[in-house]
């Protein structure tokens, strides 16, 4: 018997119609684990560099976690992979919600898409019986419009629906997938979905999952609940409000926005306003919030309140979580009610709520800077907020300008040409970044930008604080009680962490101690999307119910996996080498790994050099960021390095690359 | 007239406006109600249901009653604050109108029974779940009519009756017993 696990993948060929279940190698779970893992082991096997992301032959899959289903809290991700049409590497987008569960319920660990529909459909997996259904009548549907509508016509309340809009159908490279309360935004996965003519997912499952040692396991799971309610009970001070707890940050419960609107910059990432914050403004948002949400909800099997019902006047209700409540507002330089009338729209499109505010600022940044002309423009409206509503319209449509700036601020501006790319100036690998502009290097920071190969900060940072606190008594009363360390040495770094003299940013943390710090974040976050759990409980706050020490436990109880600390590191640093394999096989190499240029003020490039080098090495990766063959052998990836040797990407002699292969693949 | 006795009432007080839809409620009931338990769980299978439908903002949690062979004449339908439940939302019944409260596989009719365990729990396990307080727990003491408690075969059996009638379980169990001993 399977444990945890069904053992079964669905695979469906769009192209021929046809459909699979698949019995699954369970040699492969203990290896991968699961989630991201897994999805990445397909994609190594069988999407080769050469398929470009709107090709039939690339594989687009919906993958759940180990321990989703199970009564793990918060074990509820999907994990959806594929080539991304923007950045043209692989995404790795996730989400919340109830979708994965169900899909285990159903029978199955995931589903992988191949092929193309020449006719728009939708899948409807309902247990054993899966079906490829006609879905004409849902095109151009907003994406929470076409779950409804599908419940509707399966007559099926409890179907879990995973859907695109009208930005995935027309292939915008920043489309989401939408389900509920929550959506896979980043990669543009989305645009696969909709390049496959897949309109949705529906799925509906009552059979069990079983787990391998009941009494050791619920034992687990009630530790974990009962440190929720410690942690709810008990929330850390010195930071702000949003990170004192667990969960995402709690956008839709906290109304003090002082820090985010202060430190964050507004428009197209440009301005910080420092004053923004009055009293005025306080009253006048928390009456935003107030009278906009209508409650506060989970994902599945989970007690934090990290979403919210949204209904405001006139628009039909939506749910929302996390950072899209600003992303519009401080883009668009408004205020928290248009914020939330505009991502109704923008939910129901399916776009991504971090590049597209970003993308429809950059382009009225090049307007008023006379690159993009009326003639580019032709109809838009004067006001500040219409004209976001209206780059909006367009984009999802691909109308005129829309269809440049579906591209993404980088591909747009490479388009427009006349000095645009200046312009383009928030994005790593392509993609959009948090509109964040600081004063002082951060070490740490650094290297996760750089190196973070889901291209998202807050999808590689969590576990350690974000900045050193004052005081030193407050450091010591931090580490008391932080057993979450995988090692003693973290406190020590934490405690002697200053803001100014010797020991303060950039040159402290040291290098050795940044790759240290940054290899124990990202190897948190690895774990956690092979295990399916969210972050929000374990990888990105600080102090965390899920760590290092119990989690080999949930995994040799739940899955009947025999694992250890050691070898749950292992297994993490197996399924990162495998997403980094992924990429450098399609040509990413270190001139690729920089954060924006103007993401800090201060920038100490030997420092930077050095940081690099340093955490290259300590990864087991040469001097472009490409595992060696040494490292790769140790992981028993041993058919990765023979691939990289046959390509020429190493060579027998030197872990170095013989071949130059260009770092920036502009196939359009 | 029976015999007068105490009994302790046992009630789950749902605040259905603390409700955060997560159905944690549901993983545990199945978790707990098992063979053995813990070791597999199917909200399918919960003797709690969240009833939702999150964006008219409706999330009641329902707990399986009693096994009714036949649906009631007519059905009611809950206007409460302007919000528009489902037919039948706040019933229990495990009820020929509806696929709730039936294993998935039988179609057997499930029954809260409370968590009932030996030594007995402090709290139904959905109620130490719930970390929102949407599900409360309370006991009080009541003089009630003594009465004959019937077993839970009996009323599985009672169920199977009435889908197939008494006298095709009588020709299967007969069936059964001559092919284990012949």
């Amino acid at each position: 018997m399977r444990y945890a696990e069904t053992g079964f993948n669905l695979e469906i060929d769009l192209s021929r119609g046809n459909i699979e279940r698949v019995e699954t190698d369970p040699r492969l779970t203990e290896l991968y684990l699961g989630g991201l893992g897994t999805n990445a082991k397909i994609l190594w096997d069988r999407v080769p560099p050469e398929v470009e992301p709107f090709s039939p032959d690339n594989l687009l899959i919906f993958g759940t976690g180990l321990l989703c289903g199970t009564p793990a809290t918060g074990a509820n991700r999907t994990i959806v992979t594929t080539i991304s049409p923007q950045t043209l590497l692989m995404a790795y987008s996730m989400m919340g919600g109830f979708w994965a569960p169900e899909l285990k319920y159903a029978g199955y660990d995931k589903v992988i898409i191949r092929g193309k529909s020449p006719d728009l459909v939708y899948l409807w997996i309902n247990n054993d019986k899966v079906e490829i259904r006609d879905a004409g009548h849902l095109q151009g549907k907003g994406a929470i419009e076409t779950a409804e509508l599908i419940q509707q016509e399966l007559k099926e309340p409890k179907a879990q629906v995973a859907a695109i809009g009208l930005a995935g159908e027309n292939r915008v490279y920043y489309a989401s997938i939408e389900q509920g309360r929550s959506s896979a935004s980043r990669g543009g996965i989305g645009a696969v979905m909709g390049d496959k003519g897949l309109k949705a997912i529906a799925v509906r499952g009552t059979k069990d999952i079983n787990i391998a040692k009941p009494v050791e396991y619920l034992e687990l799971c009630n530790e974990v609940l009962e440190y929720i309610k410690f942690r709810n009970e008990n929330p850390i001070p010195g930071v702000m409000p949003i990170l004192r707890g667990l969960g995402s940050p709690q956008e839709m419960a906290v109304n003090d926005e002082k820090w985010h609107t202060t430190n964050f910059m507004w428009g197209n990432s440009r301005t910080r306003r420092r004053d923004f914050w009055t009293e005025e403004v306080e009253k006048k948002w928390a009456e935003s919030m107030e009278n906009a949400r209508t409650r506060l909800i989970s994902c599945y099997n989970c007690p934090m309140k990290c979403g919210a019902t949204i209904s405001m006047p006139g628009i039909p209700t939506y749910m929302m979580k996390c950072f899209s409540k600003l992303t519009y507002t401080m883009a668009a330089y408004s205020d928290l009610d248009f914020g939330f009338r505009i991502a109704q729209r923008a939910t129901e499109y399916g776009v991504d709520a971090y590049s597209t505010p970003q993308v429809m600022a950059f382009a009225l940044e090049l307007y008023e800077n006379g690159i993009l002309t009326d003639d580019d423009m032709p109809g838009m409206p004067s006001d500040n907020e219409e004209r976001f509503y209206w780059l909006l319209d367009r984009i999802v449509r691909r109308e005129g300008i829309g269809d440049v700036l579906a591209n993404g601020t980088y591909w747009a501006a490479k388009e427009i040409g006349k000095g645009a790319e200046e312009y383009a100036h928030n994005t790593i690998k392509k993609h959009e970044q948090l509109p964040l502009k600081l004063g002082m290097l951060n070490p740490v920071y650094f290297l996760m930008y750089a190196t973070g190969e889901k291209i998202n900060i807050t999808q590689i940072e969590g576990q350690f604080p974000q900045a050193p606190y004052l005081k030193r008594e407050h450091r010591e009363a931090f580490v008391k009680d932080w057993f979450q360390v995988p090692d003693e040495k973290f406190k020590q770094y934490f405690l002697d962490w200053e803001f100014r003299g010797e020991h303060s940013n950039p040159y402290y943390p040291t290098v050795e101690m940044s790759c240290d710090i940054v290899d124990w974040q990202e190897r948190m976050h690895y774990i956690d999307d092979a295990l399916g759990v969210c972050a929000g409980l374990s990888s990105f706050p600080l102090k965390p119910p899920y760590h290092m020490h119990n989690y080999p436990s949930f995994i040799s109880s739940g899955a009947g996996i025999d694992i250890d600390e050691a070898g749950l590191t292992q297994a993490a640093r197996r399924n990162r080498d495998l997403v980094r394999a992924v990429n450098i096989r399609r040509g990413m190499r270190r001139a690729d790994e920089k954060p924006p240029e103007d993401h800090w003020k201060r920038r100490f490039p030997e420092l930077e050099a050095k940081l690099l080098d340093e955490y290259y090495k300590f990864k087991g990766w040469n001097n472009q960021g490409i595992p060696t063959k040494e490292s790769l052998h140790e992981l028993g990836l041993d058919y990765v390095s023979e691939d990289f040797l046959q390509r020429g990407i190493l060579t027998d002699d030197e872990n170095t690359p013989s071949k130059e292969i260009p770092a920036e693949a502009e196939k359009r | 007239m029976g015999e007068k006795e105490k009994k302790i009432v046992k009630t789950i007080k749902v605040d259905v406006d603390k409700c955060n839809g997560c159905r944690a409620c549901e993983v545990i009931c199945s978790a707990f109600h098992a063979q053995p338990k813990y070791s597999s769980n199917n909200p399918a299978r919960s003797r709690i249901r969240v009833i939702r439908d999150p964006l008219r903002d409706v999330y009641v949690p329902v707990y399986a009653g009693e096994y009714t062979p036949a649906e009631c004449m007519g059905r009611d339908k809950y206007v409460i604050d302007g919000k528009e439940y489902d037919e039948c939302a706040f019933c229990r019944a495990s009820c020929p109108s509806r696929d709730l409260f039936k294993e998935p596989d039988s179609g057997l009719p499930l029954k809260c029974d409370m968590c009932e365990d030996d030594p007995p729990l402090e709290e139904p396990m959905c109620v130490q779940w719930c970390l929102n307080d949407a599900l409360i727990y309370e006991e009080r003491e009541e003089e009630v009519e003594e009465e004959e408690p019937r077993e839970e075969m009996e009323i599985g059996l009672e169920a199977l009756a009435d889908k197939y009638g008494l006298e095709k379980i009588i020709e299967t169990v007969a069936r059964m017993s001559e092919s284990k001993n012949g």
